[in-house]
């Protein structure tokens, strides 16, 4: 491992006060490293959405910290916060969120665009983004005319085109069926991890469970305990 | 920035449909807010036409005279008092009334008749035809060709008529800068042939027309005028005062200050609503950007840019549409009286600002109320 990625520290959150104030998340701390799969799993409810937001500055904790790159990131402004996302964090949102008025690349080319880079420039990148993913030749349809995988890949391809140092997914697979779930897990561990990247996956699909290098099991907002993933896991 | 802007502006026209129906909303209600509005500047114009023809500094008349057309004579003893205000160049009448003129084909006409001056023919209009000394001569008149002119049965010089049982004959043809708004044809001729040929009250002085020796006179003026109990108005004012009691005093300023706010509301809602709708449709992709890392002022920057785009393109479109159909209305028809004036121009724009304000506005506190942890969950 190529050292500490994203250290969550005692981090709670609840919803909502009085009698309807429900608990999320209750007092979790874990690290994750560069150069991992770190997967997140657990039963629908138990808090795993809640807990990538904290960490990935997309929703304030009630209390805890998260500490990436030795700052705790909920103690930027929101400006500071909207800069970390950009530049620090990846995100495959489970139901992609694409926008199906523009074409694939300009899909891909947003967070440079976010970053003010010149046009054509990130639309050259956004072109080599689509390469790694492989779906070059899509550059130039709306997505809603490429399949869930293609869009997956889409999607994986604006998340890395900030060259973030993590990369978050939720429930990747639960959009794609089985086999191009699989694929695309294996491809990203194969293509999209390296030694100066930290993966967060969350998921429930045991399938995939042979691409994680650690597995961190969550019940009703907490941990229940972190096992090794791999091929010979359970 | 200008990569952002490019973003917004695909997101907005590649929604073909949705940007139609904006552009369709404020195109309508600003072609109907010029059309309305340069109609009615047309017909103010137009119903100040002597006014502006005649061209004189000072008009004194009586207090309850509203406009040109509708004089109250006033006592001869009136011009002599005008004349002997200091600061009064020269004053002169104006004899301006109805007649019936009967055309050699035997069809009656009315027309409106102008008295100039005797000694001066202060107010002559431009001729094109003719000499203006020949209204001296015996039953002579001055047609005014404009479009008028044709229900006189396109007179020539010499072609005879009779007007209230008397001979006239016209002497020369004349060109005025504004044509009156009652479809009138108008003859001129002097001020003594006026009232001995057209049956007048007692009093035959509808305007004491003045000049001032010098602007600073002017003030003076009025204000002797006003202790005569009279009325002296420099042009501008005249035309203001015109121009009032068509806005005010009769309904056609009221009816079209309603179509015009109206068509204001129409545009604003349909606007409004379309532009709503298509910031709700995106509200999750704005949200999306928003995780991505786009700051709160790029997506406000981005709804600004998407309405004002929208609204200047429509405001753009509405003007051309308006000024095509007038131009066309125009050739058909050559009393067609309207007028687009910067003040209407400035007036739609400021409304498409207010449409496009109050779009945004709402747009705006929409997407800053999203929560990229919304979207984020699904
Ligand atoms: N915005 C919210 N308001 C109220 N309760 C919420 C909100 N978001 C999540 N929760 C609750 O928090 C708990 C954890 O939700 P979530 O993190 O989405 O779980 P998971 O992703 O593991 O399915 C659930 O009980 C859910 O109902
Ligand atoms: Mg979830």
């Amino acid at each position: 491992m190529a050292g500490l990625a994203v250290k969550a520290h005692e981090l709670i959150k609840w919803f909502g006060e009085g009698e309807a104030k429900t608990y999320a998340v209750r007092g979790v701390s874990f690290e994750a490293d560069f150069g991992e799969m770190f997967y997140i799993e657990g039963p629908s409810g138990s808090g795993k959405t809640t807990l990538l937001s904290l960490i990935s500055g997309i929703l304030r904790p009630n209390s805890g910290s998260v500490l990436v790159d030795d700052k705790d990131i909920w103690s930027m402004t929101s400006d500071q916060l909207a800069d970390f996302r950009l530049n620090k964090v990846g995100f495959v949102f489970q139901d992609f969120h694409l926008f199906p008025r523009l074409t694939t690349a300009e899909n891909v080319a947003i967070p440079l665009i976010l970053k003010r880079r010149d046009w054509n420039e990130s639309m050259n990148s956004a072109m080599e983004y689509l390469e790694i993913v492989g779906i070059k030749d899509r550059a130039n349809l709306p997505p809603v005319k490429l399949s869930g995988g293609e869009q997956q890949r889409v999607a994986i391809a604006r998340a890395i085109a900030s060259s973030p140092d993590i990369l978050i997914f939720d429930e990747p697979t639960a959009s794609l069926d089985g086999d191009t779930g699989r694929r695309i897990v294996e491809f990203v561990k194969h293509n999209v991890l390296n030694e100066m990247r930290c993966i967060i996956i969350v998921t429930h699909d045991s399938r995939i469970f042979e691409y994680a290098d650690r597995i961190m099991k969550m019940e009703d907002g907490r941990i229940l305990g972190i096992e090794k993933g791999g091929p010979h896991e359970e | 920035m200008k990569g952002i802007l490019k973003i917004a502006y695909k997101l907005l026209v590649n929604d073909k449909g949705k940007f139609a129906a904006l552009l369709m909303g404020i195109t309508f209600a600003v072609f109907l807010m010029i059309m309305m509005t340069s109609l009615f500047a047309g017909i103010l114009h137009r119903s100040s036409a002597t006014v502006l023809n005649v061209g004189a500094k000072i008009w004194v008349m009586d207090p309850a005279v509203n406009t040109a057309v509708n004089s109250i004579p006033m006592p001869d003893y009136v011009l002599d008092a005008v004349r002997s205000i200091n600061g009064v160049n020269y004053a002169v009448p104006l004899y301006s009334g109805g007649a019936l003129v009967k055309l050699r084909s035997g069809v009656y006409q009315s027309v409106t008749v102008l008295g100039l001056d005797d000694s001066s023919l202060f107010g002559r209009p431009e001729l094109i035809e003719g000499k203006i000394d020949d209204i001296y001569a015996e039953n002579a008149f001055v047609v005014v060709k404009d479009a008028e002119f044709p229900k006189l049965e396109n007179p020539r010089i010499g072609t005879e008529f009779e007007i209230n049982d008397h001979r006239g004959v016209i002497v020369g043809i004349a060109r005025v800068t504004t044509s009156g708004l009652f479809g009138v044809p108008t003859l001129y001729t002097t001020y003594n042939r006026a009232i001995t040929y057209i049956p007048s009250s007692r009093f035959t002085d509808a305007f004491i027309l003045v000049d001032p020796k010098s602007n600073d006179a002017v003030p003076y003026i009025k204000q002797q005028v006003a202790n005569l109990g009279y009325l002296a108005l420099t042009k501008d004012e005249f035309i203001e005062k015109t121009s009032t009691f068509y806005k005010y005093k009769t309904g056609l300023g009221t009816n079209v200050l309603i179509m015009t706010v109206i068509s204001f509301i129409v545009g604003l809602s349909i606007s409004g609503q379309t532009f709503y709708t298509f910031i709700l449709e995106n509200l999750e992709k704005f949200g999306a950007l928003k995780a991505i890392g786009a700051k709160g002022k790029e997506l406000i920057f981005m709804i600004l840019f998407q309405a004002t785009f929208t609204a200047l393109t429509g405001y753009g479109l509405g003007i051309g549409f308006a000024s095509l159909l007038i131009t066309i209305a125009k050739l058909r028809l050559p009393d067609y009286a309207a007028l687009i004036t910067y003040g209407n121009l400035g007036m739609a724009l400021v409304m498409v600002v207010i449409i496009a304000g109050i779009s945004s506005y709402i747009g705006v506190r929409k997407v800053l109320k999203i929560e990229p942890f919304d979207i984020f969950r699904g």
